[in-house]
């Protein structure tokens, strides 16, 4: 019986599932960290990686012994001040006002700038060269039954989370199964964390603002094509708009929690569900169905 | 003219209780204008349910670049250019992973690169039930700026505060320690931060704390859900006072407040007498005193 379970979760093996939501604090992290767990309580090889760079989480429940720790750097200009006229052709192309000048001095916001590389391209002086600047960084560890751990953080002060995460995913583990903690919200972090997801875990509950912001987040999601189901959390009582919703756009749902104080003091004391209150074992499992399921969908477009 | 004063409200960590705090206060200030600042995901028009759009304005964010294929000569310059990996080998733009830097159009030998700027999304000035404005916006799915729609969105809200002599603007932030909070937090008078007694939570506190303190802004800190995990809520007050930051109070778990927002009402209306009801009004007691010495 364990074994054809075991055979099953082949599938997901080298699969990148992304957890999301629109709406914080709907449970995406202790979804993700929880599947994680199970994925390698049955002996898969697993990966969590936690994109959520302005905020993680993850550490707090799964625990890892960090092993390494890099920093996540950013292209960041170098002006020559010897060799600027300031003639002002840099600013006046800076898509991101990272670069201002003044009649005797051209001056850089480095907090701005995306790194792209065009001051140092057309400065008609080469007064531009490119250096680096440390905006955050990634540990990488082992976390309780062996599970491959990475997050990355984000330096307090820095706008910019896209290349923190882009150095997360550039740590991916063949052949494991990846699961990917994404941030809240709708926009460009969300969409760099799930732009290579092979499905995407959507996080709800079953709330007015839950629902608003599910939609949100499951349009972004629609618009890169990707399968898309939805794990209803902290159900109470009926909510018969998010129902109608999830039928009318073919999202599955692949997996109910109810609302149950003890979860939430299970979360409060950084405890994993599946541990601590084995009786949503099963529905784990479900879950873990239900996205096979999902994949299998993908396969076979 | 009066100064007009700002208060935002933020958590580090999502779905802490901002927007339920921001809908419960907003009818307790009198004399304000609201802000929804959470232009990603925002919530604050589900309770406050504005009466009538007054204006609907267009956001446009950054550029995008577009190749058009007559003029592509394939030369691969563009490609070359581009630190995003956002042009294929058939040399077509992937919007999503396009950051509208315009390298390749300002480099581009023939001129193939079209980069104008897009529609990203929309922000709204509102009429709300007691007559007070409201902003609030949406910015498109997926879109990038949301920083810079933030900062829209407040311009605005200004100015309506300063037509309308009101001098006190209510701000409910987006959660995170990034670009958007950054913008809905620069420049304000006071930050409320809203928290829960969980290691999450507080894990998260403890950065937007920081950020606060970055861009030297005071903060104050509210618990709510306090009675979940009463360890963790001494653990905060007592941070509060290493930190010496204002301790607001402490928000019993309430499940009327679920239920309320199910019926687009805030808890003082819904439920006046709960003890929930009863925090958020010392809370707003406390505040008033904070924001006339800020």
């Amino acid at each position: 019986m364990r074994r054809s379970h075991g055979e099953g979760l082949k599938v997901l093996r080298d699969m990148n599932i992304a957890f999301a939501s629109g709406k914080g604090g709907t449970g995406k992290t202790t979804v993700a960290v929880n599947l994680a767990y199970f994925l390698a309580y049955s002996q898969q090889q697993v990966q969590y990686l936690d994109c959520d760079v302005e905020e993680p989480n993850g550490h707090i429940f799964l625990k890892p012994e960090i092993h390494t720790r890099t920093p996540a750097m950013v292209m960041a200009p170098v002006i020559d001040r010897d060799k600027c006229t300031h003639c002002g052709e840099c600013s006046k192309k800076c898509q991101f006002n990272a670069l201002v000048t003044l009649p005797s001095n051209t001056l850089l916001f480095p907090e701005l700038c995306h790194g792209c590389g065009l001051c140092v391209r057309i400065c008609p002086e080469g007064a531009i060269s490119e250096g680096v600047r440390e905006i955050g960084f990634i540990e990488k560890g082992k976390a309780i039954r062996n599970i491959d751990f990475i997050h990355g953080i984000l330096n307090i002060g820095e706008p910019m989370a896209g290349p923190v995460i882009r150095e997360v995913k550039r740590r991916y583990q063949k052949e494991y199964i990846r699961i990917i903690d994404a941030p809240p919200g709708a926009s460009c972090p969300v969409v760099k964390t799930i732009a290579d997801a092979d499905a995407v875990v959507m996080v709800t509950e079953s709330t007015p603002f839950g629902f608003h912001d599910l939609q949100i987040a499951v349009s972004v999601a629609q618009n890169l094509g990707k399968p898309i189901g939805v794990v209803i959390n902290r159900q109470n009582g009926e909510f018969p708009s998010l129902i109608t919703y999830l039928l009318k756009n073919d999202l599955p749902v692949l997996m109910v929690v109810p609302e149950d104080i003890e979860i939430a003091r299970c979360y409060s004391r950084g405890e994993l569900i599946i541990k601590t209150l084995p009786l949503y074992i099963d529905q784990f499992m479900e879950l873990v169905v239900n996205i096979r399921r999902l994949l299998g969908k993908t396969k076979c477009r | 003219m009066t100064h007009i004063k700002e208060m935002v409200i933020v958590s580090g960590k999502g779905g802490t209780g901002k927007t339920s705090l921001a809908g419960a206060l907003s009818s307790l200030f009198r004399n304000k204008v609201i802000a929804d600042c959470d232009v990603d995901a925002a919530n604050l028009h589900l309770i406050l349910q504005p009466e009538e759009v007054l204006r609907t304005k267009e956001f446009t964010g950054g550029k995008k670049a577009k190749i058009d294929p007559e003029h592509c000569t394939k030369c691969g310059t563009c490609r070359e250019v581009c630190r995003y990996d956002a042009i294929s080998e058939d040399f077509t733009i992937d919007p999503f992973s396009c950051e509208g830097c315009g390298a390749c159009f300002f480099l581009c030998p023939t001129k193939a690169v079209d980069f104008s700027p897009r529609l990203a999304g929309y922000y709204y000035v509102c009429n709300t039930i007691d007559n007070g404005r409201f902003v609030f916006a949406e910015l498109l799915p997926g879109e990038d700026n949301s920083g810079k729609l933030v900062a829209a969105v407040r311009n605005d809200a200004r100015e309506e505060a300063m037509k309308a002599g009101v001098n006190f603007i209510l701000i409910d932030g987006p959660p995170g320690i990034g670009c958007p909070v950054i913008s809905s937090i620069t420049g304000t008078h006071l930050a409320v931060v809203v928290t829960e007694p969980t290691p999450a939570s507080i894990h998260d506190l403890k950065r937007i704390i920081e950020l606060a303190h970055h861009f030297q802004i005071k903060a104050a800190v509210v618990v709510n859900k306090s009675d979940i995990n009463p360890g963790y809520t001494s653990e905060i007050k007592q941070y509060c006072t290493e930190k010496d930051l204002f301790f607001l109070g402490e928000i019993p778990y309430e499940t009327a407040i679920t239920k309320a927002q199910k019926e687009a009402k805030t808890i003082l209306d819904f439920a006046p007498e709960c003890s929930a009801s009863g925090a958020v009004r010392e809370i707003y007691t406390k505040l008033q005193h904070i924001l006339e010495e800020t």
